[in-house]
């Protein structure tokens, strides 16, 4: 379980974070909505160490993550980046088996390129993909690339930065698909920040919304549409009267 | 009246605080790098592409560079050497001049224009890409995985790099020594030979080890402290290229006052 408990974060003179309480229990899959700029990815890196949070608690099954050692700390993690942060300079199997080949992990190449191909084809990729280098493939492909590091050494918390911006509608719903099914198969816990609305119903079983730097709304993904808070119903139904001021 | 008096001092006071954090963030910096040398892991893959994209690739630049620097310092030497009828100094004077000044000098400096630069934009483009947070998400210090590598290859290649630059460049003085201005090309060497001491060469090569390391943090700091875009990335690697220039050539006055102020 991770526990946010009053977490703050400032950038100079600008808050990002001003007080965010969130828990997200073991095997759930939490999605963070809110505008952009609201301080999601600061608040998804503050919890993998990242960002530094100036103050309050973060933490992992009831420990300080700013305390925790790093390396078993962060082999319990998975991440999706938001432009996927593939290594240019590596071909692609070498990347989903970047931490299979180093560090306590570390195992035969070709076991590593093994697991690497299984992974490509979990997430809907041939095994021809995996000699080529990054900037050969589409944006689609390098998302689910980077889904497929993601999940390549089993970890039992998997956050996703805006997987399907940048993405078609069709490939969206792709991805979005391949993260509900391979987040319920692992059992993994899941934190997800978007501001796609089709990606939070497919993903989520639990809904928070930042605003303003502290969470303005959460609960079950089922109640979000009877929900009457102000706030959320502005975001849900993209309208730009609202609480949530605009800029145009 | 106070301020305007003030004012100006802010001003330069505002400018020296930002040049000592500076200064202090890559000493910081540069210690944490070294601090990494002897504790696992390590990754002699890295190092070894490394040595052959910052060592071997820029033999041909720092070869071309001693090569013409040489035979410009021959032509030199011989006119201002002809004043007071000294023409015979030229081999052991282009000797001295290129084994323990220009060949490391002139070196680091190119390969700061090459190599800094090649540096702080590859890291800059990992950071502002994400990249960096990747590859710690994936349990991998960047210190040891981007930043070791490169200084390491960049401090035991350039040392070999000053060599063969003198060699090059003492060549080069031969050349135009031999075909331009008549010196018979036995004497040439036989002068060259005699004058040159073991100490010319190793406190240059001792040089060319410290610029390497200068070369190699400048462009992995300026390129881990990248701003965003590429802009950002832009301005870490001039940064990357003007920082380590300049510290290369304060660092050698330093180092020749140690090494031969009598």
């Amino acid at each position: 379980m991770i526990t946010l408990s009053d977490v703050h974060k400032s950038f100079g003179p600008k808050q990002v974070l001003r007080g965010v309480n969130l828990e997200v229990p073991k095997g759930e899959s939490m999605v963070i909505i809110g505008g952009s700029g609201t301080g999601k990815s600061v608040l998804l890196k503050s919890v993998l160490g990242l960002v530094r949070h100036d103050s309050g608690m973060i933490l992992l099954d009831g420990e300080d993550v700013t305390r925790a050692a790093r390396d078993p700390f962060l082999a319990r993690f998975g991440m999706l980046f938001q432009g996927a942060a593939l290594f240019d300079s590596l071909p692609v199997w070498q990347n989903v088996a970047f931490r299979l080949m180093r560090g306590h992990l570390k195992r035969p190449k070709s076991e590593a390129r093994e697991i690497a191909i299984e992974k490509l084809r979990r997430v809907g990729l041939k095994p021809d993909v995996a000699d080529l280098y990054p900037s050969e493939l589409s944006g689609g492909m390098q998302k689910r690339v980077g889904l497929a590091r993601a999940i390549a050494a089993e970890p039992e918390i998997i956050f996703f930065d805006e997987p399907t911006t940048g993405l078609d509608p069709i490939m969206s719903g792709v991805i979005d698909d391949l993260i509900r099914e391979i987040v319920v198969e692992m059992g993994a816990t899941a934190m997800t920040i978007t501001h796609d609305m089709s990606s939070v119903r497919a993903i989520a079983d639990k809904i928070a919304m930042l605003h303003d730097g502290v969470i303005q709304w959460t609960g079950p993904a089922a109640d979000m549409d009877s929900a009457d808070d102000p706030y959320l119903r502005q975001f849900i139904t993209g309208s730009a009267d609202g609480p949530i001021e605009a800029v145009r | 009246m106070a301020t305007l008096i003030l004012a100006p001092l802010a001003t330069i006071g505002r400018s020296v605080m930002r040049l000592l954090t500076g200064v202090g963030r890559v000493s910081i910096y540069a210690g944490a790098t070294v601090s990494h040398l002897f504790r696992p892991p390590f990754y002699p893959r890295e190092f070894l592409i490394q040595l052959m994209q910052i060592g071997f690739l820029s033999l041909p630049v720092v070869g071309l560079t001693a090569l013409f620097t040489g035979g410009a310092l021959a032509l030199q030497i011989y006119s201002g050497g002809a004043r007071f009828n000294a023409e015979a100094v030229v081999p052991s004077i282009v000797a001295i001049g290129m084994v323990r000044e220009l060949g490391p000098v002139l070196g680091g400096l190119m390969v700061a224009g090459r190599v800094a630069a090649a540096i702080a934009a590859e890291i800059g483009t990992m950071k502002v890409t994400e990249q960096i947070d990747a590859l710690v998400t994936l349990s991998t210090n960047p210190l040891k995985y981007l930043t070791l590598p490169r200084v390491l290859a960049a401090t035991l290649s350039l040392p070999l790099l000053v060599a063969i630059g003198d060699s090059i460049g003492i060549f080069g003085g031969y050349l135009v020594g031999t075909t331009r201005l008549g010196f018979n090309a036995a004497n040439y060497i036989q002068n060259t030979v005699d004058f040159l001491e073991a100490w010319d060469v190793i406190s240059g090569m001792i040089k060319g080890a410290v610029f390497g390391f200068i070369v190699a943090i400048m462009g992995c700091y300026h390129g881990m402290n990248s701003g965003k875009g590429a802009a950002g990335v832009g301005r870490a690697t001039t940064n990357a290229v003007v920082s380590s220039s300049i510290l290369i050539l304060a660092s050698n006055y330093i180092l020749t006052e140690v090494f031969f102020s009598a």
